[in-house]
């Protein structure tokens, strides 16, 4: 095995183009598990440790440019205003050792169906910027994940950063799991209201071969906030309504039966925290607070 | 492949080392500091926390080689060069928060990190700071009781310092 170790980004992007077999190592919570448990051998790892502006990121009004390597700490901390849904979401990651090493790039970078930042990502709005010696390419996330554990990246390509919308309406993101820490998903749900564009956009973990939007469950839902005034008036979403949302949520669920839970488990569990963070953002809407506090598992 | 780094401030060197190896194994297998403890190797237990430049992570789970020109600080460097011990092991034993002492190590670490972040955290940021260190002996109210008291004793040291001053 080769350890390969880029001093610079277009050291990386080199090498990458040289070995495209190589495996990315960024945080290694991810890899480092797997080689240590001999499920994987590959020839080379490519670390990106050394390349100093993958930890940056840079805001402007339209969002967040969040380095591929930025730990999920800095989420959880100074970006927390920004990004309110990914820092929900991140506050859930392992504990703080995972935090301090495990970044949204790498959870891309895994694409797993659990991954804890890909249903907040969904519902902000956000694009993987990909790039090669080829070139640079934005890649919208909800076309990022082509399946368990696969995304959208050619060989040569590695993750450079996630462009996320600003958040301009309240942001919830709530996760099924034992208990708050150390916890794989057993499913999770993200809603982020878009006030400004009259949209709602939801983000589905852990209960399908990839992390997906519930598409019905928004376009209902913008349409019942749409037809009913509610932008304006900002009553309370019809009880029926948000049933029915929290019923398409978990129609769009294509769930498995495994050890952390069955498919009939996770589809109730998405039709109920589809509901809450509903109840969560509206009500943080129409009070023009947002919810502050500890994110937790629901 | 050959890896540099300082661990609790002395400069050292692995050789041999197997690009897939663990920063964990290098420590307790390669230079001689077992403090670290090498039990679920995913990153769940939190028997192997470590400082690696200065942030709280599991050792399992950083690749030797990531550690390359790193500074590292193991349980062995807590602890003052005369051996006497640091006050959050003091604290540990004095609460009865040591039972097997798997665990022990890695929330020695933990809890020194919190500390110096946050000297009077409330039981809530205990708790989430600890979240990532089990013990399967189940003593964690002692564990609590522990840190609290380090708190205190550190309160109580600060005071006296400012009082004497």
């Amino acid at each position: 095995m080769d350890f390969l170790r880029p001093a610079g980004w277009q050291e990386a992007l080199a090498a990458k183009a040289a070995h495209p077999d190589a495996v990315p190592l960024a945080g290694g919570t991810d890899l480092m598990v797997e080689l240590n448990f001999d499920r994987r051998r590959p020839e080379r790892l490519l670390d990106l440790g050394r390349i100093r502006e993958l930890y940056e990121w840079e805001t402007s009004p339209d969002g967040v440019r969040l380095g591929a390597s930025v730990p999920f700490r800095d989420l959880v901390g100074p970006l927390r205003a920004r990004l309110p849904g990914l820092a929900r979401a991140a506050h859930t990651v392992g504990s703080p050792q995972i935090r301090n090493r495990g970044s949204v790039g790498g959870n891309l970078g895994t694409a797993s169906p659990a991954g804890d930042a890909h249903p907040a990502l969904l519902a902000a709005g956000a694009r993987v910027e990909a790039a090669s010696l080829r070139g640079t390419r934005m890649i919208r996330v909800e076309d990022f994940f082509t399946g368990p554990k696969r995304n959208a990246l050619a060989p040569d390509e590695l993750i450079r950063a996630v462009h996320v919308d600003a958040a301009r309406g309240p942001q919830e993101f709530a996760k099924v799991g034992t208990r708050n820490a150390m916890v794989i998903a057993v499913c999770a749900f993200a809603l982020a209201l878009h006030p400004h564009a009259r949209t709602i956009r939801t983000g589905i973990g852990s209960a399908a071969p990839t992390p997906l939007r519930a598409r019905e469950a928004e376009d209902f839902l913008t349409g019942v906030l749409d037809e009913g005034g509610h932008w304006e008036h900002g009553r309370p979403v019809p009880p029926a309504a948000a049933r029915r949302f929290a019923e398409l949520a978990a129609a769009a669920c294509a769930p498995l039966d495994d050890v952390r839970g069955s498919a009939a488990y996770r589809r109730h569990a998405i039709k109920v925290l589809a509901r809450r963070t509903l109840h969560w953002t509206w009500t943080a809407h129409t009070s023009r607070t947002g919810r502050e506090g500890e994110a937790s598992c629901a | 492949m050959r890896v540099n780094l300082t661990v609790n401030g002395r400069p050292r060197t692995a050789d041999d080392v197997w690009p897939g190896e663990s920063l964990l194994y290098v420590l307790r297998e390669r230079l001689g500091l077992p403090g670290a403890k090498n039990a679920c190797e995913q990153g769940e237990c939190g028997s192997c926390t470590i400082r690696l430049d200065g942030d709280l992570v599991c050792a399992c789970l950083v690749a030797a080689g990531s550690a390359e020109g790193a500074e590292v600080t193991t349980v062995e460097g807590l602890a003052e060069e005369d051996a006497r011990l640091a006050p959050v092991q003091r604290a540990f034993i004095d609460a009865g928060a040591v039972q097997c002492g798997f665990c022990t190590p890695g929330l020695l670490m933990a809890t020194d990190e919190l500390l110096a972040r946050d000297p009077h955290p409330a039981d809530a940021d205990i708790r989430e700071a600890l979240s990532g260190n089990l013990c399967r002996c189940t003593g964690y109210e002692s564990i609590l009781g522990a840190v609290r008291l380090a708190a205190e004793r550190a309160a109580a040291d600060r005071a006296a310092a400012e009082g004497g001053a």
